[in-house]
């Protein structure tokens, strides 16, 4: 190995000009790469790293984007403002890149094969049938199941995981020395992203390429890379070993990112509260039907004889991955969902009203949804939103009570109560999501059916958002449904789990005796693969 | 911005952030006064453009021939029927008894001039600024008298088939199913029927009125809303906002106007320019062939009319085609401030 590094970063500066004048994201940072080896390009959103991703690449549009100082190196080579026609070789060829969503990195209209044969005969001049046998030994390589029937599938007929292989495929067409992967695994389901992240390091170790990996997720840093940098607001803070970085964090944000791990445990509550909600035999089948005379020839089992039961309280954690049937469940309990099966409510069964005999039950059964950029009406203010239940429930009185309300619950979720004249578009991702939690509170609830609210988050705001739902549990006494793939935070939060899949129970029981001795082989690789990033030895899960 | 005197006026934030939209739009803001001062102005047509004078003193008596219909006899003439205040006799006999207040614009909507020694149609002089059509009227006052029904015409069509294709649009996206799949099946077959040929047959067996016209433009025009709404409501109805109302225990009537109606509306707003537009010019195509308004009638489409007839003429053809492509120039910029300012995501100052 020679003393120049593979890639060489040095004081690189990216700005933008808009019409509003020129600002810089990225402030002179830099790293150095050697042949072989792995760094992770640590932080939060709008922290600048996908942008210095890019720019290696030189794939930003300049302009707007523009370089204010620094200088890119690759083996001692300046690749910064370098001609197209330089770029066009190395790109693809030397260095190749993995995208986060492996829905919309792939062509929709071209088979695997076209794909992954493109930049073969592009780049190496192959001829279709070289291509084609290169192709098949690509996907052998990154562990497609079924290789050869799938040269000839289109990307809507893989799932995710499968997808994110014939991505890394494509990039490792040209056997490149450097692959970026930019949050290659954030996409995936736990289990899937197991598999993925063994298979990056299996290929790092037979092709000997040097890996850059971009992430949010410090389980992912940890398991992966031998160096790291941890970027923030567009500087890099903080540089050096993984494991010394870990151990002794010097910088206050790396310490509160390591700290932002949700930790805890729920306190357990007394076994004389009653119950809450009660689900008995839950079915809800959705039917295909087909033929000219839409006659129902199977059913999708969504969610398939599901008993619950709930005490006052309480939280239970519903977990499982992509397509298990957990939202369904969820919505199917509050009655937004037509199902089959007795739903009790406090000992009232629910199971037969109609929308207008539930109605003044909704007032106590609430739900703050995943995604809080499509759960705020984007048209009405923050006020607007969170009134809304009062005055459907004719509750809080005249309008100086409901916005002495609405004023009070804002501040008890952790926002300035002048917020409720502004729109949700002008919140950040975190703050919205305080905004849902505003809205089902204001109606007083007992019962929150939390479906993912923290997995569009960041981090650092993934554990306040979570500290906030422990701290109004504690003061409401409020009973929570707590849907989510994380089972980090489900083990922060659970008093029980129900461990879902393909709409069926694997395991049901309290929080602490699933995680340490979970009886499923499914649960297990489920654990493994959350907690330690292991893909399990049995071969339970799909890839 | 003036600070609301009065708590009952009191703007929310905002809407006083719209109105601030709307006013970085320059262009669009600066049409809006010149189209509302030109629309107040032709508002008032009878006391601006008129062959009768405003007021008339007469032998030591006012008289308001605007209001008030005089026979001849009132100034002296011989007949019982309405006073020529534009002929000689009548008007020499006002001057020597007293005086007359005569409107800018001294010629009606259908006054004929019958006192000018020029060859019909007459190019613009001083007595008829724009010139006069084939039959001696003045080109102005019918421009004027033009624009005003158009614009009315315009407003009166774009509102009632706004109300109904929006309504049949939310009902079809927030319902869908077998309801949305009939109705736009029913649409697809309305679309498909030639509208000016059932308009000439309608204009046949019944005598075109302004009500008439607006009727039958209605039956093909509330269409053009329905898909634009239908969409959005399509769409909006499964997002997690819909299904957050819901579970607050929103009516389906609350969900549809209190969520998805104000953001449909964004792309209703979008078209509505081009909803107005198209309404103005589909009653000055009835006109221009001549199956629209009654004859006489003074309408833009008329004007162009005998722009066509009478090639000659070219002040005929360039004034119609100036108000025409300045109204709906206008209309247009006018639309694309209202959708700044009922845009959420517009950056703001």
């Amino acid at each position: 190995m020679t003393d120049v590094p593979l890639l060489e970063v040095k004081d690189l500066s990216i700005g933008f000009r808009g019409s509003d004048g020129a600002r810089e994201v990225v402030n002179k940072v830099s790293f150095t790469i050697a042949e072989g080896e792995t760094l992770a390009l640590v932080g939060e959103s709008g922290s600048g790293k996908s942008i210095t991703a890019l720019s290696i690449m030189q794939l930003l549009q300049a302009p707007p984007a523009y370089y204010p100082s620094g200088s890119i190196r690759y083996a001692g080579r300046e690749i910064l403002g370098a001609p197209d026609a330089e770029m066009q070789k190395i790109r693809g060829g030397d260095i190749a890149m993995v995208f986060q969503e492996p829905m919309t990195s792939l062509n929709p209209l071209h088979t695997v094969e076209r794909q992954i044969s493109e930049s073969l005969i592009l780049h190496r001049g192959m001829s279709r049938e070289a291509a084609r046998a290169r192709s098949l030994d690509l996907l052998e390589k990154v562990g497609l199941q079924n290789a050869e029937s799938r040269l000839g599938a289109y990307p809507h007929q893989l799932s995710g995981g499968q997808r994110q292989r014939v991505i890394i495929a494509m990039a490792l067409a040209n056997e490149p020395t450097l692959l970026i992967a930019d949050e290659p695994t954030t996409a995936l389901d736990v289990t899937i992203q197991a598999q993925i992240l063994a298979l990056l390091k299996d290929l790092q170790a037979e092709m000997g390429m040097a890996l850059m990996l971009i992430t949010h997720d410090l389980g992912v840093v940890r398991k992966m890379s031998e160096r790291l940098c941890v970027m923030k607001d567009g500087e890099i803070v903080e540089a050096g070993g993984t494991d010394a970085v870990f151990d002794a964090p010097a910088h206050p944000y790396t310490k509160m990112l390591i700290e932002s791990e949700p930790k805890g445990t729920k306190d357990p509550i007394a076994m004389d509260r009653p119950t809450v909600l009660r689900a008995d035999d839950l079915k809800v089948w959705f039917p295909i039907k087909a033929g000219v005379l839409r006659r129902t020839v199977g059913h999708i089992k969504a969610v398939d004889g599901i008993s619950i039961s709930v005490r006052e309280g309480e939280t239970l954690g519903i977990v499982g991955e992509s397509g298990s049937g957990k939202t369904t469940l969820g919505m199917a309990l509050l009655r937004l969902q037509s199902s089959e099966g007795a739903i009790a409510f406090r000992a009232q069964d629910i199971s037969g009203l109609g929308r207008r005999a539930m109605r003044p039950l909704r007032r106590e059964m609430q739900v703050v949804f995943q995604d809080p950029f499509s759960s705020l009406s984007p048209r009405m203010s923050v006020g607007q939103i969170v009134e809304e239940g009062l005055l459907i429930h004719g509750f809080g009185g005249g309008a100086a009570d409901r916005a002495g309300l609405v004023e009070g619950v804002l501040q008890e979720v952790g926002l300035d109560p002048e917020a409720r004249h502004r729109f949700p578009h002008e919140f950040s991702g975190g703050q919205r999501q305080r905004v849902s939690i505003a809205r089902a509170l204001v109606l007083k609830p007992s019962l929150v059916v939390l479906d993912e609210p923290t997995s569009a988050l960041d981090m650092t705001v993934q554990a306040q958002i979570v500290d906030l739902l422990r701290a109004l549990q504690t003061s409401h006494g409020l009973t929570y449904l707590f849907i989510s793939h994380d089972l980090k935070v489900v083990r922060a939060l659970a008093d029980d789990i129900l461990v879902m899949r393909d709409g069926r129970v694997m395991e049901y029981g309290p929080c602490d005796r699933i995680f340490e001795r979970p009886e499923t082989d499914y649960t297990r690789a489920l654990m493994t693969a959350a907690f330690d990033l292991e893909v399990a030895a049995a071969d339970v899960v799909n890839q | 911005m003036a600070a609301p005197s009065s708590s009952r006026f009191v703007l929310s934030p905002i809407t006083r952030r719209r109105l601030a939209n709307f006013r970085a739009n320059k262009r669009g803001y600066w049409s809006l006064w010149i189209f509302l001062a030109l629309f107040v102005f032709s508002l008032f047509a009878e006391v601006i453009a008129n062959d009768k004078p405003l007021i008339i003193r007469y032998r030591g008596e006012t008289y308001f021939p605007i209001l008030k219909t005089y026979p001849e006899t009132t100034f002296g003439g011989a007949l019982l029927t309405e006073a020529d205040y534009s002929g000689p006799v009548i008007r020499g006999e006002i001057e020597a008894n007293g005086w007359a207040l005569y409107p800018l614009i001294p010629f009606g909507l259908r006054s004929v001039d019958f006192w000018s020694w020029e060859p019909l149609p007459s190019p613009p002089s001083a007595r008829h600024w724009l010139g006069t059509d084939d039959q001696g009227r003045d080109v102005l006052a019918r421009l004027i008298y033009g624009f005003r029904i158009s614009v009315l015409f315009g407003l009166a069509l774009t509102l009632v088939s706004s109300v109904i294709g929006i309504a049949a649009g939310a009902l079809q996206g927030y319902f869908g199913g077998l309801f949305d799949l009939v109705f736009q099946r029913v649409i697809e077959v309305w679309q498909g029927i030639p509208r000016l040929y059932v308009l000439i047959i309608f204009a046949s067996f019944v005598e075109p009125s302004f009500w008439w016209l607006l009727i039958i433009l209605l039956f093909f025009h509330w269409m053009s809303l329905v898909s634009v709404v239908r969409a959005e409501f399509l769409r909006a109805r499964n997002l997690d906002y819909a299904r957050a109302a819901l579970a607050l225990g929103a009516s389906d009537l609350t969900i549809m106007v209190r969520h998805l109606l104000p953001n449909a509306m964004v792309a209703a707003l979008t078209f509505l320019p081009f909803v107005l537009n198209s309404s103005i010019t589909a009653l000055t195509s009835l006109d221009f062939l001549g199956f629209g308004l009654p004859p006489g009638s003074a309408s833009l489409g008329e004007v162009l009319a005998q722009g066509k007839a009478n090639l000659q003429a070219p002040w005929l053809g360039i004034s119609g085609f100036v108000v025409l492509a300045a109204m709906l120039s206008l209309l247009i910029f006018i639309g694309e401030a209202v959708r700044d300012a009922f845009d959420p995501r517009k950056a703001l100052a």
